[in-house]
């Protein structure tokens, strides 16, 4: 059965491209492409992601225009129903303003643009996502970002924690994040929002394919099930 | 009328620009300033109909993001009907 999965696109994304082409080669069915403004979204899908950039401009707040446009309705309601949601970067940021997931991305810490390659632990390897990962594994995946310093009051961080909710943690410090969370995941383990691409890790000649498990993860989980 | 919107991060939240603004009033040779805070200030130019409570509304929906900001909304001229 092929892989249904959909990449949306909103004014200003620009990694829309580079997800799709991710997600067409280790699944081996190209995405559908979702422009924000339709209402609903292809049917039965077994994947959405939404993609870095810069949506809208990063008017009032990254991601809050996005996250509040016709497409996230049916997005918030997919994810509901349990359907994997991966935002990425401006994607996770889309996602906490959506409410899909607690706290928010704020400015680095050191007020600088970041873009490298960072080391990331693999907190919780039980996630539809992270399952082709080895718990505590160091993987290496490129940020890229402004807005990444992930925020969320200690009681609310307790919790994710307590839960097992982070998926991925910087190794070293990039961006000020509460307790280093690069990666989180909702309560039910279907959403999951990272700053880093793993989109820019799944060919050799990205300089490392430590994100391609990430994909594979998802894709064999689904085909499994 | 006029009703300005002023978004601020909480107290608590780590207000990188407010610093790195701090930072430079204090090379710029600027003496005896505490602390500095940034925020913004949205402008919006409603019909005397809108409630305090659509202001209420359009705040928590959009404008200020709960997690990390408060908001002050502010009439900048009495309303015609309160006049």
């Amino acid at each position: 059965m092929a892989f249904r999965s959909a990449v949306i696109t909103f004014p200003g994304s620009n990694c829309d491209r580079d997800m799709a082409v991710a997600l067409e080669k280790v699944s081996g069915t190209a995405p559908f492409r979702v422009w924000h403004g339709e209402a609903e979204l292809p049917e039965k899908l077994d994947f959405i992601a939404v993609p870095g950039g810069f949506s809208y401009g990063d008017y009032l707040r990254s991601g809050a225009m996005a996250a509040r446009s016709p497409i996230m309705s049916a997005i918030v309601k997919a994810a509901d129903a349990g359907v994997p949601v991966l935002g990425v970067c401006n994607g996770f940021q889309v996602l906490t303003e959506s409410g899909l997931l607690p706290g928010a991305l704020m400015r680095n810490a050191k007020q600088d643009f970041v873009c490298r390659t960072v080391p990331l632990r693999v907190e919780n390897n039980q996630s539809l996502f992270t399952g082709g990962y080895e718990a505590g594994e160091i993987i290496h995946i490129p940020v890229a970002h402004h807005d990444g310093n992930y925020f969320a009051d200690e009681d609310a961080l307790d919790r994710i924690e307590g839960d097992g909710r982070i998926a991925f943690r910087y190794a070293d410090a990039v961006n000020g994040s509460r307790r280093d969370i690069a990666g989180l995941l909702n309560a039910t383990g279907n959403v999951l929002g990272m700053m880093p691409h793993p989109e820019r890790a799944v060919e050799q000649t990205h300089g490392g394919t430590d994100g391609w498990a990430l994909f594979e993860s998802a894709v064999k989980g689904l085909v499994r099930a | 009328m006029k009703v300005h919107i002023h978004v601020s991060l909480k107290p608590g939240v780590l207000d990188s620009q407010g610093r790195a603004i701090h930072h430079k009033l204090e090379t710029l040779g600027f003496d005896g300033v505490n602390d500095v805070r940034a925020g913004k200030l949205i402008e919006l130019d409603v019909e005397d109909s809108v409630t305090d409570e659509a202001l209420d509304e359009m705040c928590r929906k959009l404008l200020a993001n709960m997690v990390i900001e408060n908001y002050r909304i502010e009439r900048m001229e009495p309303s015609k009907e309160n006049a």
